[in-house]
């Protein structure tokens, strides 16, 4: 049986510091108006009660990160002749995330999938994903864009988590999951929680309730293939979509990237930064010819991507988490569900005789 | 919204002319709407406008030519129009223009901090006064002004400046006063260190979504922007505050005197990122130099696509 502690709401940031000291510590809070995952600073206010504005994503895969740095060297004896010393700049130090939702954490396992295969490891990524824990808090707070129900998952869903957080009557219930998420528990501020554990198993129920009746998603892979040739389909979807990146960028399972180098000089570096299929520059061939040529191409792709061709490659997985963050700050609210339910109810019109 | 069910009328009359009609409808919740695409006679009856009608529509315009596309518009919204029409990015011919009073629209960020964090809303009722917010079992009152954008509290021209159809009575505008750039002033008077350290802290969190940019009407360049161009290679992709605030730097000046500071850059900025000051610095820099506004006289040529052998207002002689 899982170790079940708990911890006053007045002792987190008291043990935050303590973790901070041999961790980086991420938790919310504001920057502007934005609720954001920053380092732990005890001066700062930490904000639980609502979902942040940005998953926590950058701590596992950053905006940008540097992958190799390299000098050009040219042999003095026969300057036709240039050597390249080219070196791995792999990330190190441990982190840990306090206050993600089971969401946003979950959208990692959807990386995992793609980074961390039998045959290939992005090296950087496991560098990263394996030295960073998760302190996940269970959701109270549901809002309208929430959907993870819709997608097998719920407020307490603890996968991809270390451990779970439950809010419980003045403070939070913390359930090991993992155990290297067990050794963060090893503080003097927690308590036993084994009181607490009936008061949390309800508020997992109360909270999953309030979600609502979760919609039957389970035809949207063939139904998306099945209007893939739709482009009218498709064109009437997207057309509002403004084709920016702002629900890739907030998405806790997009995991895209671009690859550029900067050299000035002799030196320069390699790096990795945050690329999203909205963009008509992604998919944009040296030949200058675009496979995905308008936005409403684009959007299919995401839309297809997350909900029929992922899953159809990964054991039947939905790459989405359900955490509306896509519909909430889309500038011109779109509504990824609507699509997707609407690509599952479209009947071809009828051919007439 | 009171002219709601005569611009349904007079879009109705018009569709069989159009190929798209771009309105607004119901959002993902009852404090947002969302834009609306037209197509249809069943289409129509979603139309809804009123104080969330907040996105700009004609930003879509440029990515319609060819088509028979209809509009409706605010005041504000009708500047974008007209700039770009004064620019030839889109046809006057192709383009028929719905116009309504427009009494203000809110300001989401602003809504946001105003209610706190209710968790799911249920209801929204908005009166000329307030907006009262169902969430939770919960009534939270606001006042209207409270959460308007602060465009509407200067704004000039409620109603829109060119239409082929206007429903309803126009208005006069309610702005006592020509405040648009307090703000900016205030902002100036600031000494430079902290106008740096400011912009330094805001543009740190951006993540490069470019939804500002995408969200701009007269953002024209579109796919082929120097944000991802390597040849010529203004900005690298680094996460770091020199390349994003060089892009924005960039973004305002190719906007100077374009700009009709709809506030759709930082309306759609998932960061909150307060891009229109650096637009309304441009702008004001332009009043003051050629005495002229953005998209207000679709006759007029903006001072950037004009040349002038001697400036009256620039007197590089005598640097």
């Amino acid at each position: 049986m899982a170790k079940v502690q708990f911890i006053k709401a007045a002792d987190v940031k008291p043990w935050l510091a303590e973790l901070a000291k041999e961790h980086r510590v991420f938790a919310p809070s504001y920057d502007g108006e934005a609720l954001l995952f920053r380092p732990f600073d005890p001066a700062r206010e930490i904000v639980l009660d609502r979902a942040a504005t940005m998953p926590p994503k950058k701590t596992v895969f950053p905006q940008s990160e540097q992958l190799v740095d390299f000098t050009y060297s040219k042999d003095p004896e026969d300057l036709s002749r240039i050597k390249i010393d080219a070196r791995e700049t792999l990330p190190s130090g441990s982190t840990v995330v306090f206050g993600s939702r089971p969401c946003d954490v979950r959208g990692f396992t959807m990386f995992d999938r793609v980074y961390l295969t039998e045959k290939t490891t992005d090296i950087y990524y496991k560098a990263r994903r394996d030295n960073t824990l998760f302190i996940t808090l269970a959701c109270a707070s549901i809002e309208n864009t929430c959907f993870c129900n819709w997608v097998d998952s719920d407020p307490c869903d603890s996968t991809g988590s270390d451990v779970l957080a439950i809010p419980v009557s003045g403070g939070y219930l913390l359930e090991t999951v993992t155990d290297r998420g067990g050794k963060l528990l090893s503080s003097k501020l927690l308590v036993d929680g084994e009181s607490k554990k009936e008061e949390a198993e309800k508020f997992c129920e109360e909270v999953a309730g309030a979600l609502g009746a979760a919609r039957d998603l389970s035809q949207a892979p063939e139904k998306l293939l099945a209007v893939f040739d739709n482009m009218e389909f498709w064109d009437e979807v997207s057309a509002k979509c403004l084709s920016c990146g702002a629900c890739t960028y907030l998405c806790p399972s997009c995991y895209c990237f671009n690859i550029t180098d900067e050299t000035i000089g002799m030196k320069g570096k390699r790096l990795r930064s945050w690329d999203n299929c909205m963009s008509a520059q992604f998919t944009m061939e040296a030949s200058g010819h675009n496979p995905r040529p308008t936005k409403a191409h684009r959007l299919k792709n995401r839309v297809g991507h997350k909900f029929s061709y992922y899953p159809a490659i990964h054991g039947g997985v939905t790459s989405c988490c359900g955490c509306g963050r896509c519909i909430k700050s889309c500038p011109a609210g779109i509504d990824i569900r609507e699509i997707v339910l609407k690509a599952i109810d479209f009947k071809p019109a009828a051919v007439e005789e | 919204m009171k002219y709601q069910q005569e611009l349904k009328d007079s879009i109705r009359k018009a569709l069989p002319d159009l190929d798209v009609v771009i309105a607004w409808s119901g959002g993902f919740d009852p404090l947002h709407a969302t834009p609306h695409f037209i197509r249809r006679e069943e289409d129509i009856d979603k139309l809804e406008i009123g104080p969330f009608s907040v996105h700009n529509l004609a930003t879509y315009l440029p990515g319609l030519r060819g088509k028979k596309v209809g509009i409706v518009v605010k005041g504000c919204d009708s500047r974008s129009v007209i700039e770009l029409l004064q620019e030839n990015l889109i046809n006057r011919d192709d383009v028929t223009i719905f116009g309504f009073p427009c009494t203000g629209v809110v300001d989401q960020s602003k809504i946001r901090k105003a209610l706190g964090h209710t968790g799911k809303v249920d209801f929204c009722q908005i009166t000329s006064q307030t907006v009262v917010v169902g969430a939770g079992g919960e009534e939270h009152k606001l006042r209207l002004s409270k959460v308007l954008a602060d465009k509407c509290f200067t704004c000039q021209y409620p109603n829109a400046l060119i239409s082929d159809h206007f429903v309803g009575e126009k208005i006069n505008p309610s702005a006592q006063s020509e405040a648009g750039y307090d703000d900016l002033e205030a902002f100036e008077n600031m000494p430079l260190a902290e106008r740096f350290a400011f912009w330094q802290k805001e543009m740190d969190r951006c993540i490069r979504c470019y939804a500002c940019r995408n969200a701009c009407p007269m953002c024209v360049c579109r796919d082929h922007c120097l944000a991802e161009s390597r040849d010529p290679h203004w900005l690298s992709q680094e996460d770091n505050v020199r390349d994003k605030w060089m892009f924005q730097l960039i973004h305002a000046y190719h906007l100077a005197g374009r700009c009709t500071e709809c506030g759709e850059c930082q309306r759609a900025c998932p960061m909150d990122i307060p891009l229109l000051l650096l637009k309304k610095k441009m702008n004001k820099e332009i009043k003051e130099l050629f005495q002229y506004e953005a998209g207000v006289d679709p006759e007029a040529t903006p001072p950037l696509l004009s040349f002038k052998m001697e400036e009256e207002n620039i007197k590089e002689r005598e640097w």
